[in-house]
């Protein structure tokens, strides 16, 4: 598997380049939020705001109604968090145009409470007007820009920095409200999002090996939350619907399934892997999300709880599994 | 329009614009049976100035009596309009104009009244079930443009349009009136830092420092100290005014400022023009009669200002 360094920040300069409208506001995060490449290529287009998040969000919000839009990098929490009532009546009301770029979401930083983005898909989907996408890989990453740029009217989007693997090929790019099914079956449906992704790809290998046929939906757009292969992932699975996130259980991508399901009349059993209502703390990427249950034990276990058997599954079956780039079947009907 | 009038007519303009204020937002206070009266009162020269001689503002693209309430901004609305067209036509060299305590909308409304911007009649639709003169201004009210209720953020915006106006090469001034309660919230500070450390010297800003906040005096609630040492430390180049003095309002827009964005500190009386208020002190937020006597002396008193 191909693992990639400061995706964004290369791809937003060559996506830039020939879209004048498009500035970037920093609030002294710009090499944290991966906006340092855009700031040395287009400094006239580059804003620092210093450490201003209420003030950076509403200037958005009135450059935005002047037909430029602002790319607002800085990370998750300290815009939706921090800057909640700027973000809902200087960008989300008047429905314009800004692009809010959040970094570190959920637990992909040992920075602490302070820094993790818990639950910022429950906030921000409660939002009129908000549209909200996920980044899984470095496609996503690549790709998200695009998708964000065709939608007249705020995005947040959970952005991935650093070091990011190449989970589905670069040829195929994201596309708004659509799912990419990564396996097809029909035991269990299993729908992740962001880092959890990949985790996930560990554990239904090994649980594919055994017998049980999964279908796997990686989704990257969290609002709208309209597309009708969830409604058919979840209604032919036979023993129960899984979700996996990186986020709260409360208000994230588990409760949009759990909407969907109740609204479609769909009676299956759901167990939502995520944060299970607490915070966490500080520490590293594998060992908060064992911890939290949101690794590929924790999925097996979901999937054992499910099927009520067990199937002896170690840590060391999970971590000798080798990931290659996952054609999405979606992709080939999208076309 | 500024360039219109002789120096003696826009003061006499000016001076009845006031008066048109402070009368018609009585009027309605009597009418309604309680508003935001003590805002027209310390803030009706800034308003009458700022649109008889300060702004350059073309005449008012808005329908005289202003259109019902076209439902929240959303992809699917395309009836969506905002209250900007009262301010004139959108062009480079043109100023703009963006209030940001939107509870000064009676004020405001009144003001576009007496400078012939929206018709008397409008003024029936305040704070009508499906109208869009709403008492608490947003943006599809007439004047407005930005939805500011939310103190703190008209100042953000606006400097995000002055921003933009710039990096078009735009030439037209960025007007922004705020409420001096606006300056205990943080978010002002934030601006103001950027106001300077961005250079928007388009942007101009008038303050109604009228002391009073919700809950009484400012002074009572959280003081400000000197504001006017703040905001020059801030960046800023700093003006005080006597707040009902035409002249001195007028003149302030004229201070050099480049590099720096100005500040206007209007030093204003909540009660100016209405003696009859100052027995509601501290408590001047909001006018709710106590009584039919003491609604009758303020009937009283408008009769008497209409008699003239």
């Amino acid at each position: 598997m191909e693992v990639l360094a400061k995706v964004h920040a290369k791809n937003i300069v060559k996506w830039a380049a020939d879209k004048p409208e498009v500035v970037v506001f920093s609030a002294d995060l710009t090499s944290s939020s991966e906006a340092d490449l855009f700031r040395d290529t287009y400094p006239d287009r580059f804003f620092s705001m210093g450490l201003t998040e209420q003030n950076m969000l509403s200037m958005a919000g009135g450059m935005a109604r002047e037909g430029f839009t602002p790319f607002v990098h800085t990370f998750a929490v300290f815009l939706y968090r921090r800057a909640l009532d700027q973000i809902a009546m200087s960008v989300a009301y008047p429905n314009v145009r800004v692009r809010l770029i959040g970094f570190l979401p959920g637990i992909t930083t040992p920075g602490g409470a302070t820094h993790q983005a818990i639950e910022d898909v429950a906030v921000m989907r409660a939002l009129p007007n908000m549209t909200i996408l996920s980044t899984g890989d470095a496609t996503d990453v690549e790709s998200v820009l695009d998708v964000a740029q065709a939608i007249d009217g705020p995005v947040y989007i959970r952005m991935l920095r650093g070091e990011i693997p190449r989970l589905f090929p670069a040829s195929e790019p994201m596309v708004l409200d659509r799912a990419r099914i990564l396996s097809r079956g029909t035991d269990i449906a299993l729908l992740t999002e962001g880092i959890c992704s990949e985790e996930a790809l560990r554990a239904v290998k090994v649980l594919t090996a055994k017998g049980v046929s999964i279908e796997h939906l990686h989704v990257s757009t969290l609002k709208p939350f309209t597309d009708p292969q969830v409604v058919e992932a979840v209604s032919k699975a036979k023993y129960g619907v899984i979700t996996m996130e990186n986020h709260t259980v409360i208000g994230g991508l588990g409760s949009a399934v759990a909407e969907v399901m109740a609204e479609n009349g769909v009676g299956r059993r759901l167990v939502r892997l995520g944060l299970q209502d607490t915070f966490a703390h500080g520490a590293s990427k594998q060992y908060l999300m064992r911890e939290l249950g949101i690794d590929a034990m924790a999925l097996v276990r979901a999937v054992e709880g499910l099927l009520d058997t067990r199937f002896g599954i170690t840590e060391n079956d999970l971590s000798a599994v080798r990931l290659t780039a996952i054609h999405s079947d979606a992709k080939a009907e999208a076309l | 329009m500024a360039s219109s009038a002789s120096a003696v007519d826009w003061r006499e303009e000016a001076e009845r614009v006031a008066r048109g204020i402070r009368r018609r937002v009585l009027e309605h206070v009597l009418r309604n049976g309680g508003g935001y009266m003590s805002q027209a009162c310390s803030s009706a020269e800034i308003f009458a100035t700022l649109y008889s001689r300060i702004m350059r503002i073309g005449p008012s693209q808005g329908p005289l009596v202003p259109a019902p309430f076209p439902g929240v901004p959303s992809a699917t609305n395309k009836h969506y309009f905002t209250g900007a067209a009262y301010n004139g036509p959108r062009n480079p060299h043109l100023d703009r104009f963006y209030m940001s305590p939107a509870h000064y909308a009676l004020a405001l409304y009144a003001a576009l009244i007496e400078t012939g911007r929206m018709a008397p009649e409008g003024l029936a639709h305040f704070n009508q079930d499906g109208a869009s003169v709403e008492m608490i201004g947003a943006e599809h009210s007439p004047g407005m443009e930005v939805t500011t209720g939310s103190l703190g953020q008209g100042l953000s915006q606006a400097m995000g349009v002055a921003l933009a106006r710039k990096l078009k090469g735009e030439t037209g001034r960025t007007w922004v009136f705020m409420s001096d309660g606006e300056f205990h919230e943080g978010q002002t500070w934030e601006a103001m830092q950027i106001l300077s450390w961005h250079g928007l010297d388009r942007v101009g800003i008038y303050v109604d420092v009228n002391g009073q906040c919700c809950d009484g005096k400012m002074d009572d609630v959280l003081p400000l100290g000197d504001l006017a040492a703040k905001l020059t430390a801030f960046g800023a180049r700093v003006v005080e005014v006597d707040g009902h003095d035409l002249d001195a309002l007028a003149s302030a827009a004229e201070h050099e400022h480049e590099g720096r964005p100005l500040v206007v500190l209007c030093h204003t009386d909540p009660c100016r023009g209405l003696d009859l208020l100052r027995a509601n002190a501290p408590k001047l937020h909001y006018l709710r009669f106590k009584s039919a006597e003491e609604k009758a002396r303020y009937a009283e008193y408008l009769n008497r200002l209409e008699e003239g």
